[in-house]
């Protein structure tokens, strides 16, 4: 066969040639983001100069000198910005676990009830859902701690619940446990614990693999995880005791608190990231093809064994997904915490500290810096169970 | 031969139709069933008869403030301060002006439906941010308002209409740039997208108030309004782009095949054949983030502007009408669910129509 002779492109213009086109837009496109970023730094020390604003982190070590409501490690005016900057975020963390555990629930819920062959179940569903998902999340927060938390009694009338949790408007008081050294044994207890149902579900998988015989992990893995820490809590001689929170004089004194401003944020929160989790929830089992439930019903299964074993382990590759990106959302909601006073990383570091020392630009860096390094962690997390649930082919 | 014996017609099963039936099925099909009925039923029973009790049978609906006697609902509190919601301190002889501007975009949404023609498209999607301006801010003859008398409802629709208005080009750029296979265009627009993604719309919202002055001469002034409205076109630009991809994403390769056999330049291929099919599947996406830039405007009271939901706060603070909150914040809450309500039906009647699922 003839080798055919490679024809000549036709002579295109430099500039038209697609492959030293794509060159030059990119090299535009470095020179115009060096220039910008050339501008707004030139002009940033010129406004700093002009000013007189200090640059640099040393502020992270002077003192903060002003009080904060709840903080989780111990603090107190004297110490210095960094201090806030991590009693901050600590307050972030608390606020968004808060938030992801009861938004989880209610989501799953509420998703599971939309499908509720229940009429009434159903439509409470929906209702909920299409109210709360249609409400901005500050005016949800606003409105909880400004209408209803401010509509509760005072110290004195407070609710109270078996005389050891009190509710009142100045937040919510549970009763806080005092460790005593004996306790270390009942920490032991529970890893311990832990190890043994890993051993335990691992066991049953195989024999599952092996006979096909079902064995009650969930159950019996509970049972352990409970037991265990309990009967050496009474062996060990109860090294723990409960401190009540007690009326004196006008407020509360002892036991744990949770402030208004946590129980706010936290509850809207929670009720607002559930919306979108329902949804989610409810995307991902109407995404199982009608004939996997049809095919265990003829096989004779249960309902709720058709939803443990067939529906929910291919409805949740598509739900995760949703799911952790709602979560990622409720850490950044937390920031509106700053419209509520609740003492988190936008409030006190990039509220109270920056009106203090006036750093804007390395403080409210140091803010972003975080919540990107969490969305990154999030999405990373994310990546993994990704991976994990996917379907293994061969 | 098998011998096959006639059997006698059976009457149709009893009750399969009817209320009692429905319930039957719907509400008391089991004991699990049954209860949760009942804690159902408890629930509305519980919060809906005190709510329409607050809300309109005890309600107080007209007089002045000092005939209140009921203990439900004070909605003279809203009529009284209606106009301070929807226009914050805009001159009230001027109230005019914005009105007009609504009924020249009502307008102007039934001639862009009635003329199917591109050019007087176009005129009408560039001519309507003029005419509004002009008409809000002044110029040209009329009165000039400076942009802190904007409030109410008015900023908050202008602040998310703005928003929505220019992060969409940014948006698509931003898209495009993620897909290209130019490696720095692609690199710039993946680390602005996921940027702007991975931190609260508050954190930019700060830097465009406190940061970006610093970043400009001195003698460019930036008006408070015009920095936040940057901080939000930045924000909507990054979620825009991922849901364009989305639907870039969802493009068959053969269509840009197609697009090259014919010898069509990139921004032909783009322009004419990819980007259409790719907006009309991101549709519902797209109005799912309008939605959430809506809802997003009201952080702009935590940098200092009065949107609708600032004004609660600020129409209580007259010493004449203290402890009006619960009025403000419900009639608030009233006005962004039914507009949020509205919205996200409008993408599912979308949705459903551009579906070819055979379900």
């Amino acid at each position: 066969m003839k080798k055919h002779k490679k024809a000549r492109q036709p002579e295109v213009a430099f500039y038209n040639n697609p492959e030293n086109r794509a060159i030059i837009y990119q090299v535009l496109a470095l020179v115009l983001i060096f220039f910008v970023t050339y501008f707004v730094l030139n002009n940033m020390f010129i406004n700093i100069e002009k000013r007189g604003i200090n640059t640099g982190f040393d502020f992270l070590s002077s003192e903060a000198g002003f009080g904060i409501l709840q903080s989780l490690i111990a603090y107190d005016e004297s110490d210095s910005h960094g201090k806030v900057f991590i009693v901050g975020l600590l307050n972030t963390i608390l606020v968004s676990v808060i938030g992801i555990i009861f938004a989880t629930i209610i989501g799953l819920l509420v998703g599971i009830g939309r499908l509720s062959k229940n009429f009434m179940v159903a439509k409470l569903s929906m209702i909920y859902v299409e109210t709360f998902r249609n409400i901005p999340i500050l005016l949800q927060i606003l409105f909880w701690y400004n209408v209803v938390l401010a509509a509760l009694p005072s110290p004195r009338q407070s609710i109270s619940f078996f005389d050891s949790i009190f509710f009142n408007n100045r937040g919510l008081y549970i009763p806080k446990p005092i460790l005593e050294s004996g306790f270390t044994a009942v920490i032991i207890a529970f890893i311990l614990a832990i190890v043994a149902v890993i051993f335990l579900t691992k066991w049953a998988n195989k024999r599952h693999d092996e006979t096909g015989e079902e064995f009650p992990t969930f159950w019996v893995s509970l049972g352990i995880l409970i037991s265990a820490p309990i009967l050496i809590f009474f062996v060990s001689g109860t090294p723990a005791t409960l401190e009540f929170a007690e009326l004196k004089g006008f407020n509360f004194r002892g036991g744990w608190t949770l402030i208004p401003e946590l129980l706010a944020l936290a509850f809207a929160l929670s009720i607002y990231t559930a919306t979108y989790i329902a949804e989610a929830v409810r995307a991902g089992i109407e995404a199982v093809p009608k004939g996997q439930k049809e095919a265990a019903h003829a096989l004779g299964l249960k309902d709720h064994i058709i939803l443990k074993k067939v529906v929910l382990p291919q409805a949740l590759r598509v739900i995760i997904p949703p799911v952790i990106n709602q979560y990622l959302n409720l850490v950044k909601n937390s920031s509106l915490a700053t419209a509520i006073g609740y003492p988190e990383l936008v409030t006190i570091f990039s509220g109270t500290s920056l009106n203090q020392v006036g750093q804007a630009i390395e403080i409210i860096l140091m803010t972003m810096a975080v919540y990107l390094t969490l969305s990154i962690v999030i999405s990373m997390l994310m990546n993994y169970l990704n991976a994990k649930m996917q379907i293994k082919e061969r | 031969m098998a011998i096959y014996e006639k059997l006698e017609a059976k009457p149709a099963p009893l009750g399969t139709k009817g209320p009692i039936n429905w319930m039957k099925e719907n509400l008391f099909s089991s004991i699990v069933s049954t209860i949760l009925t009942i804690i159902s039923f408890y629930l509305l029973y519980i919060t809906i008869p005190p709510l329409l009790d607050w809300m309109i049978f005890d309600a107080t609906w007209s007089g002045t403030k000092e005939e209140i006697t009921k203990d439900g609902a004070r909605w003279i509190f809203i009529f009284e301060k209606f106009n301070q919601f929807i226009y914050g301190f805009y001159p009230e002889e001027l109230y005019w002006r914005p009105n007009l501007a609504l009924a020249i975009f009502t307008l102007y949404i039934f001639l862009f439906k009635y003329f199917n023609n591109t050019k007087i498209r176009v005129f009408i999607v560039t001519s309507l941010p003029i005419i509004t301006y002009i008409l809000v801010a002044g110029g040209f003859g009329l009165e000039h308002v400076e942009t802190d008398k904007w409030g109410g409802l008015l900023l908050t629709v202008i602040v998310a209409s703005v928003g929505i208005v220019a992060s969409f080009p940014i948006g698509i750029l931003f898209a495009l740039g993620r897909q290209s296979n130019m490696p720095i265009i692609k690199t710039i627009s993946v680390m602005y997208i996921e940027f702007i993604r991975g931190v609260p719309l508050i954190t930019l919202l700060f830097m465009s108030s406190v940061i970006l002055p610093l970043f400009f001469p001195e003698n460019m002034d930036f008006d408070k309004l015009l920095r936040a409205l940057i901080g939000i076109t930045l924000f909507q630009a990054a979620y825009i782009a991922e849901v364009v991809r989305g639907g870039l994403q969802a493009i068959p390769k053969g269509q840009y095949e197609a697009a090259d056999s014919m010898a069509l330049s990139y921004w032909q291929t783009m322009g004419l054949i990819i980007l259409p099919q790719a907006l009309k599947i991101s549709i519902p996406n797209i109005v799912g983030s309008f939605i959430s830039l809506f809802k997003d405007t009201t952080l702009i009271l935590i940098i200092g502007l009065f949107d609708i939901l600032a004004m609660v706060t600020l129409t209580n603070s007259d010493t004449q009408w203290l402890g009006f909150e619960t009025e403000g914040y419900v009639f608030v809450t009233m006005i962004y669910w039914v507009i949020c309500f509205s919205m996200s039906k409008y993408a599912k009647a979308v949705e459903d129509r551009f579906n070819t699922d055979h379900k």
